[in-house]
């Protein structure tokens, strides 16, 4: 690692004053900024701990939403009976993030910061129609991922919490890779007041809503009527993990398997 | 830029002064001296490093120093009660559950953490949550029947033991 300075401010306002300068990082769990860092892949001038803030951690319900911080770990959401009771699919969700370790440290905030074309929690935000709110405004789950590792967020901008509409039902299901646990596609499908949503993560350069699936399921919801939809291969990501075509073809098998894990 | 931090080890208050980008398993191993946590790929991937931070296992390699501060650590010279061993190290050795030694520090306390949370785990959970800790030794059949074994002993402990010295475990 190249030398940095580091600070652990005390509230999510002096947090924000410090991120302002363009060379500095926020730090959350670390699981993906500190092995960044080790590779020399980014030379911050220094990290802002958000470690020490107590603003960005807790799970409440707020209507029919359930309201997340930003700091609150992957173990924490799998754990949560609130989370169990009202969107298990995100508790499942964050049981297979990683592993127990990574689960200890990382943080929703920062998976979402950060963007990875592989993570799951995109699908969760993309599918499940989530709020994500930062220090100045709120941002559209739709519109909060962008490209690969590129998100909505402004420079110096700090997502502090993330609002998850409770759905009628949801299920996430992932072909994982097995060394990594990434996601070399994961398919978020949730039933929800305004509709059938569909999130795919890992499959693209970002997490997408996969919108011919969510019409197909919402003339009938059934493992069928989804493994009848075609998903083009067209701009999907092609690696030594999976090609295209493959990718393409496990989104609608893998909304299929979320369908009947809805019930 | 030199930062000063305080750790409870193993139960005792550590004074060090760090780099921001010291990690904790620097501080662990070259400052206080503690060489049972190891350092395998340092790249977050094979849990030789696993310690205990405020109770929750973490790999140690992955976590500065900085962001330890305050927190209380428990690595492998943590465990044992004098000459005895914490049932999970027993059960390692009853059950033959290493060959190299290696990634041992860092199984038993993903083990510890583990059964911290499910006293009575099936082997299935055992394999899971032993997922971020990788042996190329014993194949991980005697590691799970360690385990298992190890939380039984856990269970039948008195919990004025369990809570001895001030441990999480």
């Amino acid at each position: 690692m190249y030398e940095f300075a580091y600070h652990r401010p005390a509230t999510v306002a002096e947090a924000v004053a410090l991120i302002a300068d363009e060379d500095v990082l926020p730090l959350a769990g670390g699981q993906t900024l500190i092995p960044t860092l080790k590779q020399r892949l980014a030379m911050p001038a220094a990290l802002v701990d958000l470690g020490g803030l107590a603003e960005l951690r807790g799970l409440r319900r707020d209507g029919d939403a359930l309201v997340i911080g930003a700091a609150t770990t992957h173990a924490e959401i799998a754990a949560s009976d609130l989370v169990r009771q009202t969107v298990p699919a995100l508790a499942a969700l964050a049981q297979r993030i990683g592993d127990p370790q990574v689960r200890n440290r990382g943080t929703l905030g920062g998976s979402i910061a950060n963007a990875d074309p592989a993570a799951d929690y995109p699908a969760a935000v993309v599918g499940l129609g989530a709020s994500v709110h930062t220090d100045r405004r709120t941002i559209d789950g739709d519109a909060v991922f962008i490209d690969l590792f590129t998100t909505a967020l402004e420079p110096g901008e700090l997502i502090t919490a993330v609002s998850v509409p409770v759905p009628r039902a949801a299920a996430y299901e992932k072909a994982a890779q097995p060394a990594s646990g990434y996601a070399v596609v994961g398919v978020l499908v949730a039933r929800t007041a305004a509709g059938v949503r569909v999130g795919v993560t890992g499959a693209g350069p970002c997490a997408f809503r996969a919108t011919a699936l969510e019409r197909a399921l919402d003339a009938a919801f059934t493992p069928e009527a989804a493994r009848a939809v075609t998903i083009p291969a067209d701009g999907l990501n092609d690696d030594l993990h999976a090609s295209a075509a493959y990718r393409a073809a496990l989104i609608p098998v893998l909304a299929a398997r979320a369908v009947a894990a809805c019930g | 830029m030199s930062i000063p931090i305080r750790l409870t080890v193993n139960g005792r208050e550590a004074a060090v002064t760090v780099e921001p980008r010291t990690l904790l398993v620097e501080v662990l191993r070259t400052h206080l001296h503690l060489t049972g946590t190891h350092v395998g790929c340092d790249t977050s991937q094979c849990g030789a490093c696993v310690v205990l931070m405020d109770g929750r296992s973490v790999k140690a390699c992955t976590v500065l120093a900085v962001q330890a501060d305050g927190g209380a650590i428990t690595t492998i010279e943590g465990l044992a009660d004098g000459d005895t061993l914490h049932p999970m190290q027993q059960a390692f050795h009853d059950h033959h559950a290493l060959q190299c030694g290696f990634c041992t520090p860092g199984m038993v306390l993903s083990a510890v953490d583990l059964v911290s949370r499910h006293p009575d785990p099936s082997d299935d959970q055992i394999r899971a949550d032993l997922d971020g800790n990788l042996c190329r030794c014993t194949g991980y059949q005697p590691i799970v029947r360690a385990v298992r074994a190890g939380a039984q002993a856990m269970r039948a402990r008195p919990a004025a033991e369990a809570g001895a010295r001030g441990r999480h475990v």
